[in-house]
């Protein structure tokens, strides 16, 4: 291969990424619009509607306000990790997005072993929190990031079996071929949503908990901690956690489409709705899936730490851990097990 | 040089010196944090020679987990790091022993495995010989061949568990504890009672 040919494949990629970038971050500009509408909307108030024809702008007017003040460092903070959290959170959550297949074929990278990737990926999410609780050296963000580590990681290990009874099913850790792997005549009753209903929503709880949403936002809980981790941010940094934890939640959202609810496939396989391509269905999906988690903010109230911690432990763990062996038996048993 | 190759470099540049500067940092929180950035180069590295799986199952236990844990506890406990680096000559022999002894091993494995062509050249092999991925191979091998050795792995770690567990359990007789099964037995008959009260007279 010469170093032409070298060039031209890493030029493609990084053309592939700044795209996928660019529509990432305009489609959660309106996402971050949809959510604080749905929320006015469940509360009979109107949202954001005075930036541009129904507030369509108002995202864009957050984006040039926060990034136009100045940012604060308080004199005990530690300088250099204060600086590097908000970074860490933003990075590592887009970098998740490398691995997801938006349509047939329509993947930056096509990993083998793509679900782990993004597993592995959003685990390290806990550590742009952690960082900042630390850094800001004051005793609200410390115990938000106290909270935080505690609660993702008892989450991970629920979500984790989750994914191992999709694993199991679709015989495959590759996303694309967990997404064929739920093409077939019936359309959406293919799809892994119905016979792992259970799990479904468990993976929808714990994804609320592990992306720090209402209503288990005890991280960032205003009544306790003021603003959580976030207490000392401002400005940029603080447009980055805020980027960053939209990221997450979408990467959840397309986590959640691809295991349960068929990625790019049509949800009636006939003729005019397959004639619509892959994308358009993933995007439906994938809005379907953040109307869930916006309709749990507007609606559910806040829960209390320990049970959380319960919920956690003794109730999505045990559940799990019995559905991998049931779907392991099952699918042993009924010879329906992917070769 | 190939991309691959500079990849290489790269990760085993910034591994090598993170490594340094875990036992170099002054803070220990640091010190957390370049070990940290260490394990993430060393699943890079992983990930070059083919071992996706084994690279990222090291960045979701290690990385996700323990050192998130490590992390905690390093910043929670109020250790005074300049007093502790006091002794530090005091230990320096035998640290410079268990460090010899290391790169004894090292360079014996290493020579071994360099001197003999079979072991060499064995795993990329027998990869492109069976085509499965080696998350595939691993499985095989583990749930196979090694079974019971997976099994006894799993006993021992169970055991470390309960053993924590029970060394850290504490029931204080006078901390107040919700009952779950008590609270959602409860019916409003339990728990209220309706009083009609005459005007005039009180309860």
């Amino acid at each position: 291969m010469t170093w032409q040919d070298t060039f031209l494949k890493v030029a493609i990629i990084v053309g592939q990424s700044l795209a996928l970038l660019v529509a990432l971050l305009v489609f959660i500009a309106y996402i971050l619009l949809a959510d604080r509408k749905i929320w006015a909307a469940v509360q009979l108030r109107r949202g954001p509607n005075v930036v541009g024809p129904f507030g369509l702008f108002q995202s864009f007017a957050d984006l040039l306000k926060f990034v136009l003040k100045e940012p604060v460092i308080p004199s005990g903070a530690n300088k250099a990790l204060f600086l590097l959290a908000p970074l860490v959170t933003c990075v590592l959550a887009l970098a998740a997005w490398v691995a997801v297949p938006i349509a047939d074929g329509w993947v930056i990278a096509d990993l083998n072993v793509g679900i782990l990737y993004i597993f592995a990926i959003s685990s390290l999410g806990v550590y742009g929190i952690i960082m900042a609780g630390w850094a800001s050296n004051s005793k609200y963000p410390f115990l938000a990031a106290l909270r935080s580590a505690a609660q993702m990681v008892s989450y991970e290990v629920s979500i984790g079996f989750v994914i191992i009874t999709v694993l199991m099913c679709a015989g495959s850790q590759n996303l694309s071929k967990i997404v064929e792997a739920q093409d077939g005549p019936l359309g959406l009753l293919n799809w892994y949503f119905l016979p792992l209903l259970p799990m479904f929503v468990i993976f929808f709880v714990s994804a609320l908990a592990e992306t720090n949403r209402p209503p288990f936002d005890l991280v960032e809980a205003e009544s306790e901690l003021v603003a959580g981790f976030m207490t000392e941010y401002g400005s940029t940094p603080y447009l980055l956690f805020m980027l960053g934890e939209y990221v997450a939640i979408m990467t959840m959202c397309a986590m959640g489409t691809i295991l349960f609810l068929g990625g790019w496939l049509s949800p009636l396989p006939f003729a005019p709705f397959t004639w619509v391509p892959g994308l358009v269905w993933f995007v439906l999906k994938l809005c379907f899936m953040f109307f869930l988690f916006a309709m749990a903010k507007a609606m559910v109230p806040r829960y209390r730490y320990d049970q959380l911690m319960r919920l956690g432990w003794k109730v999505f763990l045990p559940i799990s851990l019995v559905a991998v062996v049931v779907v392991a038996s099952v699918l042993h048993f009924t010879g329906t097990a992917p070769q | 040089m190939s991309v691959a190759a500079a990849f290489f470099y790269l990760f085993a540049g910034v591994l090598v010196a993170s490594a340094f500067m875990v036992i170099a940092s002054r803070n220990p929180v640091h010190s957390v944090l370049f070990l940290i950035l260490c394990f993430v180069n060393a699943a890079g590295l992983f990930i070059l020679i083919g071992a996706e799986f084994l690279g990222l199952i090291l960045v979701v236990v290690y990385v996700g987990a323990v050192a998130v844990l490590f992390l905690f506890v390093v910043m929670m406990l109020d250790v005074d790091f300049v007093e502790l680096r006091q002794g530090f000559l005091q230990y320096l022999p035998i640290g410079v022993l268990v460090g010899l002894v290391f790169l004894a091993e090292l360079v014996l494995v290493v020579g071994s495995w360099a001197s003999s062509a079979t072991l060499a050249t064995a795993p990329a092999v027998t990869q492109a010989v069976s085509g499965l991925t080696n998350t595939q191979q691993l499985g095989r091998v583990l749930y196979t061949e090694y079974v019971y050795f997976f099994q006894a792995a799993g006993m021992v770690l169970l055991v470390a568990m309960i053993g924590a567990i029970v060394l850290t359990l504490r029931h204080k007789p006078n901390v107040k504890r919700q009952d779950i099964s008590a609270q959602v037995a409860r019916t409003p008959k339990d728990g209220m009672d309706v009083v009609k009260v005459r005007p005039g007279q009180g309860i």
